[in-house]
């Protein structure tokens, strides 16, 4: 049994594994960690389903040859001295991954700022949070998250904005529920622009407008200082600023914000009110605030009211950023953001840079903040940056604008990409490939949402010739002559010297929060026995962040932060009339590199949609279940029509899931816009305006099938893992003229092959199944409309099975059971194919005494009465039976 | 007619007062249920008999003149004038057609009409040719809803009692036994009055005397005739036709020359390749004989088959043991005393010591036609099974009915239903013909097919294949409606889409479920 970390959410919940070494491997929640008590969402629970080889990268690749891990770091560490030598460090960059371990990402951001020389070391985590940290640092003078999940259960009010926690941080959102329960008194009040799953245990759904939050909550200020909430005490004490955010707020009058967030006034009060009224208030935020273009204001504009009326640095109150991803944090933590530095310590500031470079002992130090993601990727394209190491991360399905992303990678100079899958979008354009180890088989530190700093522990070993990310890190920045800086044996002493660098110069947390100088000299074994600790991690007993009023800012005050309102980037108009939201559903997770692999997990939501208000897709000519184009100025994809996602009129929903991988056309990152707040850098993720109409294909179908196919001749097609099999939901503009010649060939069946086929020409509909000693090896459906088609679960049943019986046979055509009726025996009546157990049934509870009375009740016998005799001797039977 | 106040009284029923009648003027009187024409000849002189004028089928006696042939009393049927003793209602000019005369007395200036538990009319006659399947479930539905009706006469040319010819073939293939396909046996004929022929064939139809007479010289009169001569197998006119060890497969006799035939020879070559010649085949290899089925086309049953489910047809019987030759036509029969071969027109030649003429049949029309009764290829009848002749009636094989002749059971259930139905007096019904559907009868072979699949303009088929369990299914749809159904392997269903066929059902709503059949239908209903 090995205790170790979930590796999605940033939740970070603790599972307990065992098995392993050839038994099966069994996941659960650790009843001791202090995030999940023991419980799991349907993604952990599912872990054990995607520990398989499939797809796997077990060994380097060169140009797509499999080569030694000496000639890929050889050739890796060329490449970039190469173009450092010719460009200089400005012209190399990182691209990291909110999925590296703690350890992992401080080597990466060690060498690129201290080593190298710049700071273009960039993660995914921009995507995800970077609004919350610039907002964290402009109000508390460091990225602090003031509240633990304990808060959330002790609150009187939770606020979720933008936070569809109920499928995005499951374990989170029912620790609130539970604490509903127990306390019914307690609210929870959802704003967000879809009606999300969350909404459905609310007490109250705010549906405001896209990008409307900062009129909220700039409304929200001026209420609670109208209405005589203000902590004066408090704001006086330890704040500034408050001034600026008033004037700002006074012009959030309950009419404009009304009209502004398209909410009613009543409604608006009644959340004010409420909000008031509970001193315990935890807001609790997620992408659809960081993801704006206006998404740092949004997170100042949450503080500020918290600040305004005390509530933070207090048990039950306080602004939350929730993270997505389950070392958001950590990475945060080690500075491995452009703008960052290390341990907290700021990038912009001479003396932090000095004393990281005198801690390190480094050769040089990046002296500006290097690039944040999009434009990262933009000086990739423009050539400008000439070789980019991408770890743990796939940009070319989650960047916005990621088809220029694409192309950006293709046609770089070097790109190199270290992961542990073979086939990614991202991975299609390296130069060189390092197979990462990935979870399960790699150690080290993960920090979840509320700064619990948990181990995640190998049990697996590792396979082929896959590495740890920092083994690779380091292998390549030694090959650059950085031996002695980065001759780490193992994670722990990473740890150690990233434990140390938080404690450096800050004794007792006197100059930064983040500091771990209680853990700052573990040993191996007390590493390895780490348990789930918060940080920060002092000497001294220390009190809780903020409770006693000391913020980060040189003068120890908290800031409040004027945020005028403003609209996304780019408004909606006649060509592009509906606004794109994206985000998760509930039993995916990024671009399913995992989570695509359980069969499980695939049920839930199979196929890339598109959730439409029925007046708009009425206006567009769309209908449910059949497939849409979506297009923005950016790029298109195809996706299937569904109502109720919650969207309201002028809005649709995709989720951020599928990739190239697994489906023909489906990156939503595609067509989003790449705007990006001007603070955090982080991109409008949740506001694009799209237009939508229907993609006219003349069949839609699906396979079931053994092996991958080729999906070269379809419009339209997503790969959807089963147990042992995969489906493809396809569609396509014509159908082949000799469909039996195309199916035979693009399922493999052999002229002698067990071929069953049905056909409907003229209906647009065909169906055909291949099997192998009576074991479904294949299965095609296809019919003119999506809805003619049979269900896909009785089918895939069939495909877990070693070998199908007689009666599913019959069934596998139709696509479903014609089982479990009651059986009607063998026929006794072959003109109206009666069966005997119909007959006896019906003589025994009609009482019927003649053949003729068995004609009249179920026509047996009414044809050529050949069966007479034999009903005659059915009724001799069951009346002997009867006596 | 006078008013008559009846009055009954023990076995006399009170008609009227005497001199309520006029001498030698009829009146008409119901006694018991019968009309009864009665005629005062003098002041105490009274007769009665029967109303019911047999020649001209209608209740008119009352109404002639009262006179005197040769001293008999008589009254002149108003209609065609034959003469009615008054006496004893004998019909002079045909005493077949003589009536019933009543007992008759005056009683305190009361006429008085005798009506003893002897009194009954005499029945109207149905005679029916033939006791074949169509013929006696016409018998059994008049018996069913009017048991009272007719004397009913019954002619067989079989020496057998009735039974089901379908099951011929289960008979010759040793699954069943004779009894077992026996329909209704001679105490069922003789429990229900029916005077039964047997062997005896009717050679001759006398029309205007309303007669038959059968080949022994028995001579019978009919109000009613039946006329249900079934078919005769074809005979292909070749060399060698004639010669022993040459059979039909049309009725007991056949089946018993093939099983005699079984026991002592080895090779059978089975003309023709549809449903019975395919089905004798099997029969006959079921008895252990070696057969070789000819037939003149590339495909099997072509007729009811398309080409594909011909060939799964063929190599399932092949499987069997069945050898076949395929488009070969029959120049010869070979032998001297008994068939020893088959030559065919490309001059090759096959080894047989029996030859069974599976070729088809011909509706049997003779007697029919010998009666001046219209015919075409078989009796013509109209939609309530009419003949030419009014008072003639005929259903099954020897019957066409716009335009069709039938060889199957159900198109005979469904004329016989119509038939009896107008012979009973209750005639609403009319027959608008049948659609039919066809089985093979071979243990093992499950087939199905019914309608039109020949394609064409605007037909669109939905197709099934199992290739490995030999399932072959396909429905032609024409207009959104089934117009041919053929079934191979699971025959489940066909009685299903041949109801939708029958009924004419759109079946758009199904199209989608349609081919995996009823249960799947449901089942798909169920879930949604």
């Amino acid at each position: 049994m090995i205790s170790t970390t979930c590796p999605y959410c940033g939740v970070g919940c603790g599972v307990r594994v065992s098995g392993g070494g050839g038994r099966p491997v069994e996941v659960q929640g650790d009843p001791s960690h202090p995030a999940n008590g023991g419980k799991l969402c349907v993604k952990g629970a599912a872990l054990a389903e995607t520990l398989d080889m499939e797809g796997r990268l077990l060994h380097p690749e060169l140009d797509g040859q499999r080569v030694s891990w000496d000639t890929a770091l050889a050739a890796a560490a060329a490449g970039l001295q190469r173009i450092i030598d010719e460009d200089g460090p400005e012209a190399v960059a990182f691209y990291a991954s909110g999925q590296l371990l703690t350890e992992d990402y401080y080597v990466a951001n060690k060498l690129m700022k201290g080593y190298i020389g710049s700071a273009n070391i960039d993660t995914n985590s921009r995507l995800c949070m970077s609004s919350a940290v610039a907002g964290h640092k402009r109000a508390f003078g460091e990225d602090i998250v003031p509240v633990s999940y304990a808060d959330l259960e002790a609150a009187d009010l939770v606020v979720l904005v933008g936070a569809n926690s109920a499928w995005c941080h499951p374990v989170v959102f029912q620790r609130i529920m539970r604490a509903k329960q127990a306390r019914p008194e307690m609210q929870l009040v959802v704003i967000d622009p879809r009606h999300t799953a969350s909404c459905e245990q609310a007490d109250k759904h705010l549906p405001l407008n896209p990008g409307s939050d900062v009129w909220l909550f700039n409304g929200l200020f001026r209420y609670l200082w109208q209405d005589g909430r203000v902590a004066h005490d408090f704001v006086t004490a330890h704040t500034a600023d408050v001034d600026a955010a008033r004037a700002q707020a006074a012009s959030a009058s309950l009419e404009t914000v009304a009209q502004e967030t398209g909410l009613k006034v009543d409604d608006l009060t009644d959340f004010y009110r409420l909000f008031a009224a509970c001193d315990k208030v935890v807001t609790l935020f997620s992408q659809g605030v960081n993801q704006s273009s206006a998404g740092t204001d949004k997170v100042n504009s949450i503080i500020n009211c918290h600040l305004l009326s005390g509530r933070i640095g207090k048990p039950g109150a306080g602004p939350f950023s929730i993270t997505g991803q389950p070392n958001a944090m950590g990475g945060r933590e080690v500075g491995g953001l452009a703008n960052q530095l290390a341990a907290h310590m700021a990038l912009e500031d001479p003396q932090h840079r000095e004393r990281v470079q005198r801690f390190w002992g480094s050769p040089v130090m990046a002296q500006e903040p290097g690039l944040a993601a999009v434009a990262l990727f933009r000086a990739v394209a423009a050539k400008k940056v000439r070789a980019i190491w991408i770890m743990a991360t796939n940009p070319v399905v989650s960047l916005p604008d990621a088809d220029l992303v694409k192309q950006a990678l293709a046609d770089c100079e070097l790109v190199i990409v270290s992961d542990c899958q073979q086939h990614t979008d991202t991975t299609a354009h390296a130069d060189i490939l390092f197979p990462a180890a990935t979870w399960g088989e790699k150690s080290g530190t993960v920090t979840n949402s509320e700064r619990v700093i948990s181990r995640s522990r190998a049990f697996l070993p590792l396979p082929g010739e896959a590495k740890p990310d920092w083994w690779i890190i380091c292998a390549v920045a030694k090959r650059l002559g950085f031996s002695e800086a980065f001759n780490f044996d193992a994670p722990w002493q990473i740890f150690r010297e990233h434990a140390r660098l938080s404690a450096f110069e800050n004794k007792g947390g006197s100059a930064r929060a983040f500091n771990l100088e209680g853990i700052s000299e573990l040993d191996a074994a007390a590493y390895e026995q780490l348990a789930p600790t918060r940080w920060p991690v002092r000497h001294a007993n220390a009190v809780e962040l903020f409770s006693d009023g000391r913020f980060f800012h040189a003068d120890g005050r908290a800031r409040f932060i004027a945020t005028p309102p403003r609209a996304p980037v780019n408004a909606v108009d006649a060509d592009y009339p509906l606004v794109l939201n994206t985000g998760r559903v509930r039993d995916q997770w990024h671009t399913m590199t995992r989570t695509g692999k359980s069969p499980k997990l695939a049920d839930h939501r199979a196929e890339p949609f598109v959730n439409v208000h029925p007046h708009d897709a009425m206006r567009q000519g769309l209908r449910e279940g059949e497939l849409a184009r979506l297009a923005s100025r950016y790029g298109d994809l195809v996706a299937r029509v569904v109502f109720n996602g919650g969207v309201r009129e002028g809005q649709v929903f995709v989720p951020i899931h599928w990739s190239d991988q697994n489906a023909s056309d489906a990156r939503v990152g595609a067509l989003v816009n790449p705007e990006v707040d001007p603070i955090s850098g982080q991109p409008e993720s949740k506001h694009t305006p799209v237009r939508i109409m229907p993609l006219t294909v003349g069949w839609h179908g699906f396979v079931l099938t053994r092996v991958p196919l080729s999906t070269e001749q379809l419009t339209y097609w997503v790969k959807v893992s089963g147990k042992q099999f995969w489906r493809y939901e396809i569609a396509g503009r014509n159908l082949p003229k000799d469909l039996s010649c195309w199916a035979r060939d693009w399922l493999g069946a052999q002229a002698e092959s067990d071929w069953l086929e049905y056909m409907d020409q003229e209906g647009g509909s065909y169906r055909a199944v291949l099997l192998e000693n009576d074991q479904v090896q294949a299965g095609l459906f296809s019919a003119r409309r999506a809805d003619e088609l049979p269900q896909r679960g009785w089918l895939s049943s069939l495909m877990t099975l070693d070998a199908i019986n007689e009666e599913q046979r019959r069934g596998l055509l139709a696509g479903h059971s014609l089982g479990e009726e009651v059986d009607a025996g063998p026929t006794i009546c072959s003109c109206f194919g009666v069966g005997r157990n119909t007959i006896c049934a019906a003589i025994r509870e009609r009482g019927l005494t003649e053949p003729g009375q068995i004609t009249a009740c179920l026509k047996a016998g009414g044809n050529c009465g050949s069966c007479v005799p034999e009903l005659k001797r059915l009724i001799a039977q069951v009346q002997a039976e009867e006596q | 007619m006078s008013k008559v106040e009846p009055k009954t009284s023990g076995n006399w029923q009170r008609i009227c007062k005497l001199d309520e009648l006029h001498v030698n003027v009829g009146a008409c009187a119901k006694v018991a249920g019968f009309q009864v024409a009665l005629f005062r000849v003098a002041d105490n002189e009274i007769y009665a008999i029967g109303n019911y004028d047999p020649n001209s089928g209608a209740n008119v006696l009352s109404r002639g003149l009262v006179g005197d042939i040769d001293g008999r009393l008589v009254v002149a049927s108003p209609i065609y004038k034959q003469h009615f003793d008054l006496k004893t209602g004998e019909c002079i000019e045909e005493p077949v057609a003589s009536v019933k005369s009543w007992q008759v007395r005056v009683s305190d200036g009361w006429v008085e009409v005798g009506h003893a538990g002897e009194i009954a009319a005499r029945k109207p006659r149905l005679v029916v040719v033939g006791n074949g399947m169509a013929a006696m479930r016409v018998v059994e539905e008049v018996l069913r809803v009017a048991p009272d009706l007719y004397d009913i006469t019954v002619f067989g040319a079989e020496a057998h009692g009735n039974y089901n010819r379908i099951q011929l073939s289960p008979v010759l293939a040793g699954e069943k036994q004779v009894d077992e396909i026996m329909l209704n046996t001679p105490d069922w004929y003789a429990r229900h009055g029916i005077a039964l022929h047997l062997g005896d064939e009717v050679v001759k139809i006398d029309r205007s005397r309303r007669l038959v007479r059968a080949a022994s010289g028995y001579e019978t009169r009919y109000d009613r005739l039946l006329l249900a001569t079934g078919s005769n197998p074809l005979i292909i006119p070749v060399p060698g036709k004639d010669l022993p060890g040459v059979v039909s497969f049309r009725d007991l006799r056949d089946v018993d020359a093939m099983l005699a035939a079984a026991k002592t020879h080895k090779r059978a070559v089975v003309i023709g390749g549809g449903l019975l010649g395919l089905e004798a085949a099997n029969g006959l290899l079921r008895q252990g004989m070696d057969v070789t089925v000819v037939h003149l086309q590339g495909t099997l049953m072509e007729r009811q088959l398309d080409p594909r489910a011909g060939d799964m047809l063929k190599a399932s019987l092949e499987g069997h043991g069945v050898n076949f030759l395929m488009s070969a036509q029959t120049e010869a029969i070979l032998g001297d005393a008994r068939v020893t071969g088959v030559r065919f027109k490309d001059g090759t030649e096959v080894a047989a010591d029996l030859v069974v003429m599976a070729v088809g049949i011909r509706p049997n029309i003779a007697l029919a036609q010998s009666a001046g009764l219209r015919c075409e290829r078989g009796v013509i009848v109209d939609d309530t099974l009419q003949t030419f002749d009014p008072r003639i009636y005929a259903v099954g094989e020897c019957v066409q009915h716009r335009d069709a002749t039938y060889g199957l059971v159900a198109p005979l259930w469904e004329q016989a239903n119509v038939c009896a139905a107008h012979l009973a007096q209750m005639g609403f019904a009319r027959y608008a013909g049948s659609v039919t559907s066809t089985r093979l009868k071979v243990t093992g072979i499950d087939l199905f097919s019914a309608g039109d699949f020949s394609g064409g303009e605007g037909s669109e088929d939905l197709v099934l294949h199992d290739h490995a369990r030999k399932i072959y299914k396909r429905l032609v749809l024409k207009d959104q409606k089934i117009v041919g159904v053929v079934l191979f392997g699971d025959v489940s269903d066909g009685p299903w889409y041949f109801e939708l066929m029958q009924q004419g059902v759109n079946v758009t709503a199904l199209r989608q479920t349609i081919l995996f059949g009823k249960a799947g239908e449901e089942k798909r209903k169920q879930a949604s």
